[in-house]
């Protein structure tokens, strides 16, 4: 393995780091598992591609931001007025986007970005490691702020209406709105992972987004299994190291020649046995 | 203080399964008041609770409290001056988070979108009035309550609901899931709490020694209506044995459970 697969890995892991952060907060904090998530990726990279091919690259960076917000708002909108199932919300978002996904792509299913002036363009002078640095100052800020955010009163709020919702209905707390904004933030957030994945691949393609869920849940088991504390920044933490080992041995299985449509396969799996590994040890306590 | 105006609560209305579960009550409550409600299974005792919480909505009636018309507010809006426990321990509380910040949340009744950090500074506040219960609490700040017992959570749940004085305490059988000395001891709590801040309270119970003993009123349920009030020097003088009597002869309910309870 030489040093331009092992940097790819790491970039790739820190990318996927900003989408398991946001997926934190949908599956974890708000306990809600959100399809959304494979729709809103794409729809950032497809965002933040046309901005850049127009030569706004950080714009679209934000521009992605929002438009992952938006998305977040009508799935919430979905599951709290109009009562339809989180996990259909999810699905039906996802499907949506698709259309707008290749909409905002000008009607062709992938946009390339060769030759555009990207992010990571003005950072070049930093050498052969600037994107890793881009990257994970982006992973650091990202973590700052919701360890910032998830400890305010909102954020506990937020985090109560995972754990409890009748409770925190009973504490006054319109659980709808809370619902909504938590959903807005985490797909805001997979988003603008969304745009990063374009601009360090130097396209955007309409099925860039799927299968986002299966391995930022993967990232988010795993990391919660290698470090099983109660705090935020431990569990912010463990998030981003899931993600980076995650694609850590994927990176491996394609070295030893795995062919990379098995990639999904593993993906999926590997979620399996994260999971099932929790409820094998807990059935053992048990007897 | 709370008026209900001919309530009534109709379920799966216009369908085979319909069931008035909730038929035109009238109720008035004078501010520090503290009624205790009996009736057996399905007389509409948690259901009076819920359309006064706004958990269910009423096909008729107003829920009127203080002076305003709150039939159309959702529950969350009326839970800023409802206070309320339930027979299960669990649902008072988050379990993955620590005492202190159940309580940082209850303390925030009604202002909860500001974006100031979580801090300790309430700690002292929250220790002492946890001290008020007994249980050892107040030194546990840090302990996550799915680690508590029940008696112990639905402790906290009654101080995270009296926490910020609420116009209306709704106690629905918060003893019943407790073992008998823990449920003596919750319900001791209770009791004292509400004298001191003279909160208007309404708690169902099925002991009839705990429905004589605590409040001022007393109301039997049957059939979605209230089919007698008991207040004054009539209950004063009120003996459980009567209200046993008075109870049966009035439902013609004589379930084991309420006979063994005395």
């Amino acid at each position: 393995m030489n040093l331009t697969v092992v940097l790819g890995a790491l970039e790739l892991g820190g990318i996927f780091a900003i989408m398991s952060l946001g997926l934190y907060i949908s599956y974890k904090v708000l306990n809600l598992p959100d399809l959304t998530v494979d729709g809103s990726f794409t729809f950032g990279c497809a965002v933040s591609a046309m901005f850049t091919v127009h030569a706004m690259p950080y714009l679209g960076l934000i521009a992605s931001f929002i438009a992952g917000v938006l998305a977040g708002m009508v799935t919430g909108l979905l599951i709290t007025k109009i009562k339809i199932m989180p996990l259909l919300s999810g699905i039906l978002t996802m499907t949506a986007l698709y259309s707008i996904n290749l909409r905002v792509m000008g009607d062709s299913p992938n946009v390339s970005l060769f030759e555009c002036s990207t992010i990571f363009t003005p950072f070049a002078f930093l050498g052969t490691y600037h994107k890793l640095i881009v990257i994970y100052l982006l992973v650091i800020i990202i973590c700052l702020f919701l360890h910032y955010f998830l400890r305010t009163q909102l954020g506990l709020a937020l985090r109560a209406c995972g754990d409890n919702e009748g409770m925190v209905r009973a504490s006054s707390i319109d659980t709808n709105k809370m619902k909504v904004l938590g959903l807005s933030l985490a797909n805001g957030i997979v988003s603008m992972s969304g745009a990063v994945f374009a601009q360090h691949q130097t396209y955007s393609d309409i099925t860039s987004g799927t299968g986002m869920m299966v391995i930022g849940l993967a990232s988010i088991i795993v990391g919660l299994t290698f470090i099983k504390k109660d705090k935020i920044a431990f569990q912010l933490f463990a998030v981003v190291l899931g993600a980076v080992f995650y694609r850590g041995v994927l990176t491996v299985a394609l070295q030893l020649g795995l062919p990379s449509g098995d990639l999904k396969l593993l993906s999926a799996l590997l979620v399996v046995i994260a999971i099932a590994s929790t409820t094998v040890k807990r059935r053992k306590k048990k007897c | 203080m709370l008026e209900l105006k001919n309530i009534t609560v109709t379920f799966n209305q216009g369908t085979v399964n319909e069931k008035v579960a909730l038929s035109h009550v009238d109720l008035y409550l004078e501010k520090g008041d503290f009624v205790t409600i009996i009736g057996s299974n399905g007389a509409g005792k948690s259901t009076l609770f819920q359309a006064i919480s706004g958990a269910v909505e009423v096909s008729e009636g107003q829920v009127i409290l203080n002076h305003i018309d709150m039939t159309d507010y959702p529950e969350y809006q009326r839970s800023k001056y409802i206070g309320r426990l339930f027979q299960d321990p669990l649902k008072g509380t988050a379990p993955s988070m620590t005492i202190e910040e159940n309580l940082s949340l209850a303390s925030q009744r009604g202002k909860h979108f500001r974006l100031t950090l979580f801090s300790h500074k309430h700690r002292q506040e929250f220790q002492k009035a946890l001290k008020q219960l007994d249980l050892g609490l107040e030194d546990r700040l840090e302990t996550k309550v799915g680690t508590l017992s029940g008696g112990q959570r639905q402790a906290l749940t009654l101080l995270m609901a009296t926490y910020v004085t609420p116009e209306l305490l709704l106690l629905d059988e918060h003893t019943a899931a407790l073992d008998p000395k823990t449920a003596h001891k919750v319900l001791e709590i209770s009791s004292q709490l509400i004298d001191e801040h003279h909160i208007t309270t309404l708690m169902i119970t099925h002991n009839m020694e705990d429905a004589l003993k605590y409040g001022n009123k007393t109301i039997i349920m049957k059939d979605g209506h209230i089919i007698a009030l008991i207040e004054g020097e009539q209950r004063k003088n009120m003996t459980v044995e009567e209200l046993i009597h008075l109870y049966s002869s009035s439902t013609q309910d004589y379930n084991d459970r309420i006979l063994l309870k005395q």
